[in-house]
């Protein structure tokens, strides 16, 4: 094998200048795009909240200062949406969360056709979630569902009624979905965090004479706490922006009962096409998002200086 | 023709410098240690010479030609990673094929190659395996065959052995020995971090330390004229012992006062001007001998570790500080807590002012 | 540690209880898909019906604009699961292996994307895409659905490149490999599964979206499957049988790519060479 050194026409200046540039380079593509299709139009979107904009309204576009928060102000249907947000996001992310921890826990324990079971119950997180909204309401739906019927024949429900069409239970609907859709997000990143927990800790623990519910909570719970808070933050920031399920199963119905911020933003823009008061919504959702997690990360900060 | 010609090769890291300047000619066919503390450079050294790192300024010539701008693959040169670098999803002949298929070499002549090479390092049964089915030993030799393969050179080695249980880095330092012993003509650059490898195995070592080359030479040269105080300690263990003192007397033999009290004499001559210098006496530990009567010094003998062939001292150093190291032929469990005066023959009594050798000046 | 033959059993008995509710929906809409319309109402609640049939599946298939649907779906999902993939790949190549001044706000900028909420994105990307007239077209769809989920398959492939250790590219410079062999035979083969992991997840993310498709198709010649679905849904509420065939069809590409995703979720490859 020949290994003459071809002596090579050396150009530092110009392939120092190559070099330098080679990383921006790869990632322009994917800046250019983040910034054409999601940092202008946030920011578009944010001056809409300050104008009337209106699809089909070949006279609007004017800039109108704070009116649509002043509307917004008088918007008996938004402070629903905000009291149903509350109520969606806080049953949804607790439930997932429990029954998920719950599962990650099962699962951390090995047993024969573990893989299968776990490709199994994790299968729903693959089902795309305008399909498992639809799954539900026909699960809830009387005429082809056995859920009714099993409810009532558990006294849960006086007659076999769809609870989707019920103003008081509604709610429950879209909340049982995305329970259903959303265990398998937090039992993956739970058990990927029970298993980096060093298994010595509880042989260690077994000896100096704890049981497994000391175990749990002396060793487990602590270690799995930093992922435990920041998979809540964003999971609270992300399914109070999740509409599909309720756009899907209730459509807000029945009588506002289901309707979200998130998918009254949706019914402003897309039924009313006034997108002026949908960016104003918005603006106001993302920032009730925003001092939502500075609040959490505050706490956490005081409670780490504390401890 | 690889004789390699470092002139005056300088590295940093943005603002941060990490080699100064570093000068030194490397024959064809020397086996070549890079050794000093971590950080001193001695990877960033090897991985200049190979390629893989830029030459901030000097010039790099291997068989006389500059080199600073050529690709690693035209260098002529085959190193062997820490780490293996074994390509994972490559069985093991694959893994040796690769740059010969690059090259373009004929298939015959490729076969030929691995084959010669997988049969010098026992790897022959394993050729069809992928690197997760091997043992560490394995791994590196699968490494080694790599740089073998492609007959290069120059073979570069950057700390080979260090992910290696205690009793494979023997084996496989013999290895290498033997393997620069079947191709005399080739040059290989060894970086490591210990002693033994680089005593074993060097024609010269080289010392980095403060960002250059502190001494070059034999490891018998370094180990009985060390350059400065601190190539004095980092060859040798455990490290040479060194003792404060002032010049009372000089000529052809030297006579020091040391601060513990006792007296040294050395035969590192010193001029009538060097009286009442201050300086440092250092004595390797293998080389105080337990006298009676009049010695450099006499201390508590605080912990004793008998090795076996050896035992090894831990003596109260006089005025308090770091231990003195004793290191004597033989078991004797009997010193502990006695005071024992130490002395030395003046041939092995090296004297240091500030931190350079009297021997060098 | 001795384990208790009845924590043995609750143990088995909770992972039956999970598995059965995470297939129960699924498998009742497989049932009744297969329901022949006259059992539908009479057999209701039964856990299979007493005959089966694929007449819906046949109809669907002849007779409705699912295929169409179909159709644009697959363009759209795997269009956009490539240009992610692609766009990602060389973001996360940057990210992982070059130290360079904007590296912390490109990181930064990506992350705050995660953040905010699309509802917030819909009227401006409506607007900015009509005059230029991407609307009501499939390759829209493909831009905003790509701009989406790049970020987040960009950490994805940088985690992946992360696992690859820099040693293996210099072996491969000295072995005499230009930038291109060494990125084809070893960081190509090594980065497969993360390549198949971000195409998997990608492919699912652009194959669910239902707003934005909602938002901006208007049509059934280029409505995607979960639109044409929820057309179908409201116009014929009755056609339960062919909904639900409509629905399995539409799982099938997604519970694929979630097979294929599974099978790379932990990924040992490298792990073997390089730890001793």
């Amino acid at each position: 094998m020949t290994l003459a050194a071809h002596s090579h026409a050396a150009k530092p200046l110009r392939k120092r200048i190559a070099d330098a540039s080679e990383p921006y380079l790869y990632s322009a593509p994917a800046l250019i795009l983040i910034i054409g299709v999601m940092l202008v139009p946030l920011v578009l979107g944010i001056s809409y909240a300050f104008r009337d904009i209106q699809l089909l309204n070949p006279f609007s576009g004017g800039f109108i200062g704070l009116d649509h928060f002043r509307a917004l102000g008088q918007d008996q249907a938004f402070f629903r949406a905000l009291r149903n947000t509350l109520w969606w996001t806080g049953a949804s992310v607790f439930l997932q969360f429990i029954f998920g921890l719950i599962l990650a826990l099962l699962l951390d324990k090995p047993f024969a056709g573990r893989g299968l079971v776990q490709a199994l119950v994790f299968l729903p997180w693959a089902v795309p979630s305008f399909l498992a909204g639809l799954n539900w309401a026909w699960l809830f739906n009387p005429v082809i569902g056995p859920l009714p019927h099993w409810l009532h024949a558990l006294g849960l429900l006086d007659a076999p009624n769809n609870i989707l069409s019920d103003p008081q239970l509604a709610m429950w609907g879209p909340i049982a979905a995305n329970v259903w859709w959303g265990i398998p997000f937090f039992a993956i990143t739970l058990l990927a965090a029970l298993q980096a927990i060093p298994r010595d800790l509880y042989e260690a623990a077994s000896i100096d004479g704890a049981g497994p519910v000391q175990r749990f909570l002396s060793i487990t719970l602590p270690f799995l706490a930093p992922t435990i808070a920041i998979t809540i933050l964003l999971r609270t920031v992300w399914i109070s922006n999740f509409a599909d399920l309720i756009v899907v199963m209730t459509n807000g119905g029945p009588a506002d009962r289901t309707q979200i911020v998130a998918s009254y933003i949706f019914t402003q823009a897309f039924k009313r096409l006034d997108f002026g008061y949908a960016s104003a919504i918005a603006l106001v959702l993302l920032v009730l998002l925003l001092v939502y997690s500075l609040l959490i990360v505050l706490l956490r900060q005081t409670m780490l200086n504390k401890g | 023709m690889a004789s390699i010609d470092i002139q005056s090769i300088r590295k940093s890291f943005g603002a941060f410098p990490v080699l100064h300047g570093v000068d030194l000619t490397i024959q064809d066919g020397e086996f070549i240690v890079l050794v000093g503390p971590s950080g001193c450079g001695k990877s960033t050294l090897l991985r200049m010479i190979a390629g893989l790192e830029r030459i901030s300024g000097g010039d790099l010539l291997i068989g006389g030609q500059r080199m600073n701008d050529v690709p690693p693959a035209q260098r002529g040169i085959a190193m062997v990673f820490q780490s293996y670098a074994l390509y994972p999803h490559m069985t093991v002949r694959q893994n040796m094929e690769f740059a010969l298929q690059i090259a373009r070499m004929p298939k015959a002549e490729i076969d030929k190659a691995v084959e010669n090479a997988a049969r010098i390092l026992q790897l022959t049964p394993y050729l069809d395996r992928l690197p997760k089915a091997l043992s560490g030993g394995q791994r590196q030799r699968v490494a080694i065959g790599r740089a073998i393969v492609r007959d290069p050179k120059v073979f570069l080695f950057d700390e080979p052995l260090s992910n290696l249980d205690a009793a494979l880095r023997v084996a496989t330092r013999i290895e290498i020995a033997q393997l620069k012993e079947a191709m005399p003509d080739r040059t290989m650059i060894y970086v490591t971090h210990d002693q033994v490898e680089a005593m074993t195995l060097a024609s010269r070592i080289v010392v980095l330390a403060r960002k250059g080359i502190a001494q070059v030479g034999t490891p018998l040269e370094l180990y009985e004229r060390p350059v400065d105080e601190f190539v004095a300690q980092f060859i040798g263990s455990p490290a040479m012992n060194l003792l404060a003192g002032e010049i009372i007397a000089t000529g052809a033999e030297t006579v020091v006062r040391l601060d513990g009290g006792g007296t040294a004499r050395s035969a590192v001559p010193t001029q009538t001007s060097d009286m009442g210098r201050k300086v440092n006496i250092g004595v390797r530990p293998e080389d105080l001998l337990a006298v009676s009567g009049d010695g450099l010094f006499s201390g508590e003998v605080q912990i004793v570790e008998a090795l076996g062939e050896v035992t090894q001292l831990y003596v109260a150093r006089p005025g308090g500080g770091a231990h003195i190291i004793a290191k004597l032929p033989g078991i004797h469990p009997d010193l502990r807590h006695k005071t024992v005066t130490f002395g030395a023959d003046p041939a092995k009594v090296h004297l240091f002012a500030d931190g350079r050798s009297l021997l060098y000046r | 540690m001795k384990s208790k033959p009845v924590l043995t059993i609750l143990h088995r008995l909770a992972i039956l209880a999970y598995v059965v509710f995470a297939l129960f929906p699924l498998f009742w809409l497989l049932k009744v898909s297969v329901t022949p319309n006259d059992l539908l109402y009479s057999e209701g609640v039964r856990m299979w019906p007493s005959r089966t049939s694929f007449d819906h599946y046949a109809f669907v298939i002849a007779h409705s604009a699912f295929p169409t649907f179909f159709k644009n779906s697959l363009i759209v999902a795997g269009s956009t699961a490539v240009t992610v993939t692609i766009l990602a790949s060389l973001a996360g190549y940057a990210l992982s292996r070059f130290n360079f001044k904007a590296k912390y706000w490109i990181v930064a900028l990506m992350l705050i994307t995660q953040m905010f909420p699309l509802v917030m994105l819909v009227a401006p990307i409506f607007k900015m895409l009509s005059p230029l007239g991407l609307t009501n077209s499939l390759t829209g769809l493909v831009i905003v659905y790509t701009a989406f989920n790049v970020p987040f398959a960009t950490f994805l492939m940088q985690s992946f490149f992360d696992g690859i250790p820099k040693d293996l590219e210099e072996a491969a410079m000295i072995d005499g490999a230009t930038q291109f062999v060494a990125f084809r035979q070893i960081i190509l083969p090594l980065t497969l599964p993360g390549i198949a992991a971000t195409l998997g997840f990608v492919f699912t993310a652009a194959w669910s979206e239902l707003l934005f498709a909602l938002m901006l198709i208007s049509g059934n010649d280029s409505s995607t499957f979960p639109v044409g679905l929820l057309t179908f849904v409201s116009k014929f509420s009755v056609d339960f049988g062919q909904m639900m065939a409509a629905g399995v069809l539409a799982l099938i590409p997604a519970c694929l790519f979630f097979l294929l995703i599974q099978r790379y979720l932990v990924q040992g490859l490298t792990a073997g060479a390089v730890k001793g």
